[in-house]
């Protein structure tokens, strides 16, 4: 009668601790199939593809892209700011999610981490290659120098950015690995002794062994560092959206643009962690750790923060009509209704309208479904930052310097190559380190293993009775010991 | 083999346990004994152990603390130096020292250093770095095995039948 459910499980197929391991372990140490090698050799010539197009940038210079005098910042930019906005769900996932003890993260929280170091590798190189004198890269930093020390400007929002994406990626970088070290060591035990394996893997394991005060500081320093990340994360897009918005530039110079900003980055991040986690689970069997509950989670907070992005678009309308700027009114209606006007409606189907799906549940709940509108996802939010960049930009201030953008071959071999180094290290990770976090998968599977939950604790405390083990009458010792 | 000739290898003795609970249990049955637990290793961390084995607070976030403060000093004291101290150029007349300006900068060399540091002094404390030896009690220890360690020879006896009367998988002696 009261057997109503404690809470969805979030692990299924009544796993023990011994199969968690072997589930996620085993794929490391096997070896991989032919489609992985394809898969991978694939995405790796599309990579050297866009290096090759990023060498001819270099050499032959920045007049191989589509810029002009009046749009002089397009498809670099609105490619770095969609792969940074990428690198937000991971650290959404692992530290904001952990601060609200939302245990469902912890099926994703590896993955998501890892898209979010290689979606900011990605980002990195955009704002390098556009300097047009990559060698000069180090004038970024404020370094002693033979302009008599003449140092960086501390007001420019770009030199923030700097700051902001370093720490970024060095904190998530950290954070990832904190959580593999107790992961690499289950994979080294598990190696054959003295297989090449074994000596990697111990190598990267640092030695953990997993005492009891090992565990407590890990914790400690688990909860500070997502602490630390929950700040970082919003600060770093605000920081992204002050390249814009402390210009003076109409469609830019918008105070609504941190929120607007980091709102778009976490909706464009869980787009992308949708896409790869659906086939991630697909592919690698980890349905019972990749729930349907987990990809409906993560569709909720898709649309969620899709109509966060959306209001957005609407308040940047009423502003830039109630300012009674004229200029701010006109770049507004020609985003709408101007040259680039397919790139607005895209925009806003992609990530207003047809996220709506979203409110019914069964949607919600088909894997394929989820899987394709995640992609219309990622390519709204691309197309949010191309019209945010080139629409302001492309009608100047006189009207002789009005200009159209096109991107060149050039340039769009560069982005589609950052999607092959980001794949190529994705599925790097995800053949040769633990996908799932194994060991906090592990601690929580007595609450939410399929076993244990979805029963009133009534019910639970009855099934424990009965299921645990009678007390050993006959003591199991081993026979051979002592043992050295 | 002893890959330390001059510091002999100690012997401890081990109990493996398969589950938690049964771990939990059997901790507070040899604590009440008693007996002096060298180690408890697990695959995951264990709630409630700490406070068991009576485990120091970690000072770990008390150290990132001061990590952050550090680094919200070096932020702030570079700037002022740079931008204001030692060449400060006048930009349309702007301040010199333009205190908002500074806070992004702040913030992050903040975040930056508790993180970094705090890293470092976690694999510091715990001795973890690349190429540390790996001295696991047992190999399930990181899989789904609880392992209770015992170095105090003298009590050895009582120990094992301690872990037997536990519910311990299995009891053996090893060399690390």
């Amino acid at each position: 009668m009261y057997d109503s459910p404690i809470r969805e499980p979030l692990i299924l197929g009544r796993k023990t601790h011994k199969q968690i391991t072997d589930d996620i372990v085993a794929p490391i140490l096997g070896s991989a199939s032919w489609k992985w090698y394809l898969t991978t050799a694939f995405t790796a010539l599309v990579m050297f593809a866009g290096f090759g197009a990023i060498a001819y940038t270099i050499w032959v210079g920045i007049g191989t892209w589509g810029l002009n005098k009046t749009v002089g910042w397009a498809f670099d930019i609105t490619n770095f700011v969609f792969w940074i906005g990428i690198g937000h769900a991971g650290t959404l996932i692992s530290a904001i999610l952990l601060l609200f003890r939302q245990r469902w993260r912890m099926a994703i929280n590896r993955a998501a981490e890892a898209m979010t170091i290689f979606a900011v590798i990605c980002a990195g190189l955009f704002p390098i290659i556009h300097m047009g004198r990559p060698w000069l890269v180090f004038w970024f930093l404020p370094l002693p120098n033979t302009h008599g020390s003449l140092w960086v400007n501390f007001n420019s929002p770009l030199l923030w950015d700097v700051f902001a994406i370093s720490t970024y990626f060095t904190i998530s970088l950290l954070f990832w690995y904190t959580g593999l070290i107790p992961d690499l060591a289950t994979v080294r035990d598990r190696a054959k002794p003295g297989s090449f394996a074994r000596i990697v893997y111990s190598i990267l394991s640092f030695g953990w062994r997993g005492t009891a005060k090992e565990w407590q500081r890990f914790e400690a320093v688990s909860l500070v560092l997502a602490g630390l990340s929950t700040p970082l994360v919003l600060s770093v897009h605000s920081i992204v959206s002050f390249d814009f918005a402390t210009s003076i530039l109409p469609g830019w110079h918008t105070t609504i643009f941190p929120p607007y900003f980091v709102a778009g980055a976490i909706f464009s991040g869980f787009g992308m962690v949708l896409t790869l986690m659906i086939i991630t689970r697909e592919i690698m069997n980890l349905k019972d750790y990749i729930t349907l509950e987990h990809i409906d989670a993560m569709a909720k907070v898709t649309m969620v923060t899709g109509m966060m992005v959306g209001f957005a678009y609407a308040t940047e309308f009423f502003v830039a009509w109630y300012s009674g700027s004229y200029w701010e009114r006109y770049i507004f209606l020609n985003r709408a209704f101007g040259p680039y006007w397919w790139s607005y409606w895209a925009m806003v189907t992609c990530n207003l309208f047809i996220p709506q799906v979203f409110w019914v549940k069964k949607l919600r709940r088909s894997p394929w479904f989820v899987f394709i509108i995640s992609i219309f996802v990622n390519i709204g939010m691309w197309f949010e930052r191309f019209v945010i960049i080139v629409t302001s930009l492309h009608r100047d201030f006189l009207t002789s310097s009005w200009r159209m953008y096109t991107p060149t071959w050039v340039e769009v071999t560069i982005f589609v190559g950052t999607f092959g180094l980001f794949l190529t290290l994705y599925l790097l990770f995800a053949r040769y380190l633990p996908v799932i976090a194994v060991a906090e998968t592990k601690s929580i599977l007595k609450t939410s293993g399929d076993q244990y939950a979805g029963l009133s604790y009534e019910a639970y405390l009855a099934q424990k009775k009965a299921t645990a083990p009678a007390p050993v009458a006959v003591p199991a010792l081993n026979p051979d010991e002592p043992k050295s | 083999m002893n890959p330390n000739p001059e510091k002999p290898m100690a012997k401890y003795l081990i109990g493996l346990y398969d589950d938690e609970e049964k771990l939990l249990a059997a901790i507070e049955h040899i604590k009440k004994e008693g007996l002096p637990i060298h180690e408890v290793c697990t695959p995951f961390p264990v709630h409630g152990l700490d406070s068991l084995l009576q485990l120091k607070k970690s000072r770990l976030p008390d150290a990132a603390f001061v990590y952050g403060a550090l680094g919200t000093l070096t932020a702030l004291s570079m700037q002022i130096y740079m931008y204001t101290i030692d060449w400060p150029v006048n930009i349309g007349g702007k301040s010199n020292l333009p205190f908002p300006s500074f806070i992004p900068i702040i913030f992050e060399l903040t975040v930056l250093f508790a993180g970094v540091l705090m890293f470092l002094s976690y694999l510091a404390v715990n001795r973890l770095y690349p190429g540390q030896k790996t001295r696991v009690f047992h190999p399930r220890q990181t899989d789904d095995a609880f392992v209770v360690a015992i170095a105090d020879t003298t009590t050895w006896d009582k120990a094992k039948e301690l872990f037997r009367k536990t519910g311990a998988l299995e009891t053996q002696v090893v060399e690390l």
